[in-house]
């Protein structure tokens, strides 16, 4: 008897049996009916086929990579867990850095699932709705691993319990989640330049490298897990990234000028984020893996120009803002813990000042400027602190109307007056940190008008607890915003010196490893 | 450049100044970056410059050093960045002080803690 034997599919058959054949021309309804958001940005696509997935080799087993990830990772949880893993970091100032990572970077991920669902099924093509189908995968498993790797940190310290909530209202949250609302409520395509290109492709390795590696150094298994168990889904993610923009410049020469506006905005947009990341990196981690300066030198100085050198192919230019960025690496991280400092009884995690030791470092790591121009702040503070006068700063900042941070940047070329930069539109005046904040909010005035700045919010009384009793003779504004931010004063804020987590650790770790 | 949107986009504005008990102000200290950044603060229109000065500053700028030795005969006072002599005895509003007027002052020979600007 003959028996017909199919033959074995390849990989590329498989992916599109998988991927490509789940897709049609509708006939019920017009095209553009179904996919209504193609035009109105501007962008040209002529073929939607000619987009290559980057995905499409590996896809076949990519559910069992993420499967046998996701065991490991569980499986270090709960040995990290089981084994009171949270001692064995450097020091209990350490944690802090989580606090920010849960509070500031964690909701983001969920954002990014969302808005990759979001685009993939607005992509009238099948190869990007899958790509993005898939990234939007990747990013809840993300969201989902970090929060159950930090939730571990929830049971022993302070700060990490409202994250969520905190992430609609903190005046320091509103910086990231701006960030990614202004994306989302984007085209599809705008969406796909900003997050896929400006950020995963010529950011993220200053985002997540730091935090990783920062966990890594400083002893903590479990947040390194969720590190490690997320980057080559990143790899995955910068690759899209860098396919899906040279499709588009591909696709027709009047995308250029629309796609390098946007490369302008969402570099500056997430280099504005960043903030956060340099301060984290130089105040923050009792061990520091390096400096923001090195960093900024390695990851976007070195490859980026690389990057930029491969694109002007296709006639795009290094972005608006680039030459700032460069200049301000001597300086981004110290001012920005000065904000922090300054603000340290309205955030939920500790602040302090650099010790003798960490000056030490800082001051090797930054020969020009930092005893020039920082040394004596925080040799001040400490003075202060210890004659029981903790600065902590009682007015509330001017914010950029843009990337909505107080407005502390320099001037690119004197990082000893603060930038300002105004606008009017319809009458009414508009502040920002500096040319790249203010370019945006002049192409775009009728979204940033829109700002939810967290000061301004708190003037119109927009942030405070519902049982709130302004009448009442003891009534404290900044104590009744701290209620609505669900921050527990005294415990989850202020000074690392005097908090509960200090003296927490200590204790614990004695224990550990003495009778 | 405007928003490119599905549909006409017009949203009011989120701070105009009927929102607000009364004006905001921001005021910055050239010099003295302790204060990370410029303050914000409501401040009512009837005001006079006097008071902000010698009233309101204090309790904003009091913790620094130098804020004791300051001159204020000889500070320099700027709106939008524009040099100006506010008239201390008129009002905010009678001084072109508006909803969302950023004003500085700087005061010459002060520099802040050892001369850093902080």
């Amino acid at each position: 008897m003959d028996m017909k034997v199919n033959k074995k599919l390849g990989l590329k058959e498989r992916y599109n049996l998988m991927t490509r054949d789940l897709a049609w021309t509708p006939t019920y309804q017009a095209v553009k009916d179904v996919f209504p958001y193609m035009e109105y940005e501007g962008i040209k696509i002529h073929d939607w086929d000619k987009f290559e997935d980057p995905f499409r080799m590996t896809m076949d087993s990519y559910w069992k990579y993420q499967a046998e990830k996701e065991r490991k990772l569980y499986a270090i949880i709960d040995a990290f867990t089981q084994n009171n893993g949270h001692l064995g970091v450097t020091d209990g100032r350490y944690i802090n850095a989580l606090k920010l990572f849960l509070t500031g970077v964690s909701p983001l991920e969920y954002m990014a699932h969302r808005g990759f669902a979001h685009v993939g099924r607005q992509y009238p093509g099948a190869g990007p709705r899958v790509a993005c189908m898939m990234q939007s995968l990747d990013e809840i498993r993300h969201a989902q691993t970090q929060i159950h790797s930090l939730s571990n940190y929830n049971k022993h310290y302070n700060g990490f319990q409202n994250w969520r909530h905190q992430h609609d209202r903190v005046w320091y949250l509103s910086v990231p989640k701006s960030f990614f609302d202004d994306a989302v409520s984007a085209g599809p395509f705008e969406f796909i330049v900003a997050i896929g290109f400006a950020f995963e492709y010529v950011l993220t390795n200053l985002l997540f490298v730091p935090f990783i590696s920062g966990a890594a150094y400083n002893g903590d298994m479990g947040a390194m897990a969720f590190g490690f168990s997320a980057q080559s889904d990143e790899s995955r993610h910068m690759t899209l990234g860098l396919e899906i923009i040279k499709f588009i410049l591909e696709q027709d020469p009047d995308n250029l000028p629309i796609v390098q506006a946007w490369l302008d905005k969402w570099f500056w947009r997430g280099y504005r984020v960043l903030t956060l990341v340099a301060m984290m990196m130089d105040y923050m981690l009792p061990k520091r893996v390096m400096s923001w300066k090195e960093a900024w030198e390695v990851y976007a100085e070195q490859n980026g120009a690389a990057l930029f050198n491969d694109l002007a192919r296709y006639g795009i230019k290094v972005p608006k803002g680039w030459e700032q960025a460069c200049k301000d690496k001597d300086h981004l991280s110290h001012q920005a813990w000065n904000v922090f400092y300054n603000y340290g009884a309205a955030a939920p995690f500790h602040t302090w000042a650099p010790s003798e030791k960490d000056m030490e470092w800082l001051s090797a790591k930054y020969p020009d400027t930092f005893d020039k121009y920082y040394r004596p702040l925080w040799t001040h503070y400490a003075k202060e602190q210890a004659e029981g006068r903790r600065f902590y700063n009682k007015t509330l900042p001017m914010l950029c109307q843009v990337c909505q941070i107080p407005m502390f940047f320099t001037e690119p070329d004197d990082p000893t007056k603060v930038a300002y930069r105004e606008s009017a539109y319809q009458g009414v005046k508009y502040h920002c940190c500096s040319d790249g904040c203010k370019h945006i909010f002049d192409n775009e005035p009728e979204k940033y008008t829109q700002s939810w700045l967290p000061v301004h919010q708190i003037y119109q009384g927009n942030c405070f607890p519902e049982d709130v009793d302004p009448t009442k003779p003891d009534f404290d504004p900044l104590m009744e915003v701290l209620r609505y931010y669900k921050m527990e004063f005294g415990r989850d804020n202020l000074d690392y010196a005097d908090s509960e987590d200090k003296k927490n650790f200590e204790a614990w770790r004695n224990q550990a490893t003495s009778n | 450049m405007a928003v490119k949107s599905i549909a006409p986009y017009a949203f009011e504005p989120k701070d105009t100044a009927d929102k607000f008990p009364a004006p905001l102000l921001y005021i910055g200290w050239d010099d003295h970056k302790m204060f990370c950044a410029p303050f914000c603060a409501p401040m009512a229109p009837t005001m006079k410059f006097g008071e902000l000065v010698q009233g309101a500053l204090p309790g904003m700028y009091g913790a620094h050093p130098d804020f004791a030795r300051i001159d204020w005969g000889q500070a320099e006072w700027f709106l939008s960045g524009k040099p100006f002599t506010p008239d201390m005895d008129k009002t905010l509003a009678e001084n072109g002080i508006g909803h969302k007027s950023a004003i500085r002052f700087c005061t010459p020979g002060l520099t802040g803690l050892q001369g850093s600007c902080f």
